[in-house]
């Protein structure tokens, strides 16, 4: 399979507008992705799919992470004069980044056994702006998987043909695989509590009668 | 034929045996009544989990839960006595588990069987899983174990047998059955927006009181 600059190239000319980049990834699987902005995924999907080279027609998973609000450290070259002389002095600086979600799809190559090519979708936010294309037009497999992600993330996938809860009821408020998601309070019985499980369970003790 | 278990209407024991021996067999109207019922407890047919597979393996020949008279699984709550919650009750499953057990005729019992039925098991700390059973249903009898083996399950039902061969007809000890103030329903928990309502039925089961040191 081409590496993941060539199909970005390949995208970009079959796809007029399209914004790519290619997400590094420093972890020993080197497992780079290819971040998709929303307003192009469908056509960026389409494209990957019906490629003669690359046939990836099948999404085998399609999931949700969330970012909290970071702060990144960055080097950054700065000219200073120092001793009466400029020379190049690195220095750190600490950027806020702010936090959104993800929706990841792993697709790979039935009929050419290959893959996976991994394709991002990121919202502006965590909060409000958490809209994304659904691929489901493509991949009629992404369905209960996008269904999913809108379940435990709160991602809302626009084109998606039936964006329902699927695991949770749907009177249910929250998102539960969301890092700042509080669950509810039932540790009133726990015999042996420990880690932030005692913390929480603590909660629940009695006052301590003193006399 | 005395229908209590008072001893001051109770035969003598001598004449009982002496009478058996001529093979006319005496007994209290509430022992015949459990017998019959502890003889032929039909359980719901349903499974909720790996717990399950235990379940059936129980009923299957090499276990033979027919032994005890409880190989017939009735599909229909309505002509079961026994409910097994044989596995984990996710939240959004609980209230079906409850409106099955009201909908089962009196009287009726609860094995909780395995470690997420009596109190969550491994996912005891999750969002979406209930922290046992208990907290909505009478249990009569808890099983422990991940999957308990059959013959635990043999033992808690053999459990459940002496308990009622053991419960009286009339008296301040009857079961609830026949008690007109006992409650024959218990309330289905609600879909909350971010739990179930109420989280426990407070009339059936509160949190221990546990001493802490220190």
């Amino acid at each position: 399979m081409e590496t993941l600059e060539q199909i970005k190239s390949r995208i970009e000319a079959a796809v007029p507008g399209a914004r790519l980049e290619v997400i590094p990834n420093d972890s020993p699987a080197k497992q780079a992705s290819l971040l998709v902005d929303p307003t192009c995924a469908l056509d960026v999907a389409r494209f990957l799919r019906d490629d003669p080279q690359l046939q990836l027609d099948y999404a085998s998973n399609v999931t949700g992470v969330d970012w909290l609000d970071t702060a990144v450290k960055e080097k950054v070259k700065v000219k200073k004069v120092v001793d009466g002389a400029e020379k190049e002095v690195e220095e750190t600086v600490e950027k806020k980044r702010p936090g959104y979600l993800e929706a990841v799809y792993h697709l790979y190559s039935i009929a050419l056994k290959h893959g996976p090519v991994v394709l991002r979708q990121r919202t502006e936010n965590r909060t409000d702006k958490t809209h994304l294309a659904s691929l489901t037009p493509v991949y009629r497999g992404a369905e209960f998987q996008e269904r999913e992600a809108y379940d435990l993330y709160g991602l809302i996938f626009d084109g998606h043909p039936d964006l329902r809860r699927i695991l949770m009821w749907d009177g249910f408020k929250d998102f539960p695989m969301r890092k700042d998601y509080v669950e509810p309070d039932d540790y009133e019985y726990e015999p042996t509590p420990h880690d932030d499980v005692l913390e929480k369970a603590t909660r629940h003790y009695a006052p301590e009668v003193k006399i | 034929m005395a229908s209590s278990g008072e001893a001051s209407v109770s035969m003598d024991e001598g004449l009982r045996n002496e009478l058996s021996k001529q093979g006319v067999f005496t007994v209290k109207l509430q022992d015949l009544y459990n017998w019959g019922r502890k003889s032929s407890v039909w359980p719901l047919q349903f499974g909720l989990a790996c717990c399950a597979i235990e379940m059936i393996a129980t009923t299957m020949s090499r276990y033979d839960l027919a032994r005890f008279g409880a190989e017939v699984f009735r599909p229909s709550p309505r002509q079961a006595d026994l409910m097994i919650v044989a596995g984990t009750v996710t939240k959004k499953m609980a209230p079906q588990v409850v409106r099955l057990f009201n909908q089962m005729p009196e009287p009726k019992y609860v094995i909780a069987m395995g470690a997420c039925a009596i109190s969550g098991g491994p996912f005891k700390q999750g969002y979406n899983v209930l922290k046992g059973i208990d907290r909505y249903l009478p249990v009569d009898v808890h099983i422990p174990g991940c999957p308990p083996r059959p013959e635990a399950l043999i033992e808690a039902f053999m459990t459940l047998q002496r308990k009622i061969d053991a419960q009286p007809l009339v008296g301040p000890d009857r079961p609830r059955y026949l008690d007109p103030n006992a409650p024959a329903e218990f309330p289905v928990p609600e879909y909350g927006e971010h739990d179930l309502e109420p989280s426990y039925n407070p009339e059936v089961w509160q949190p221990p009181k546990l001493v802490r040191a220190g």
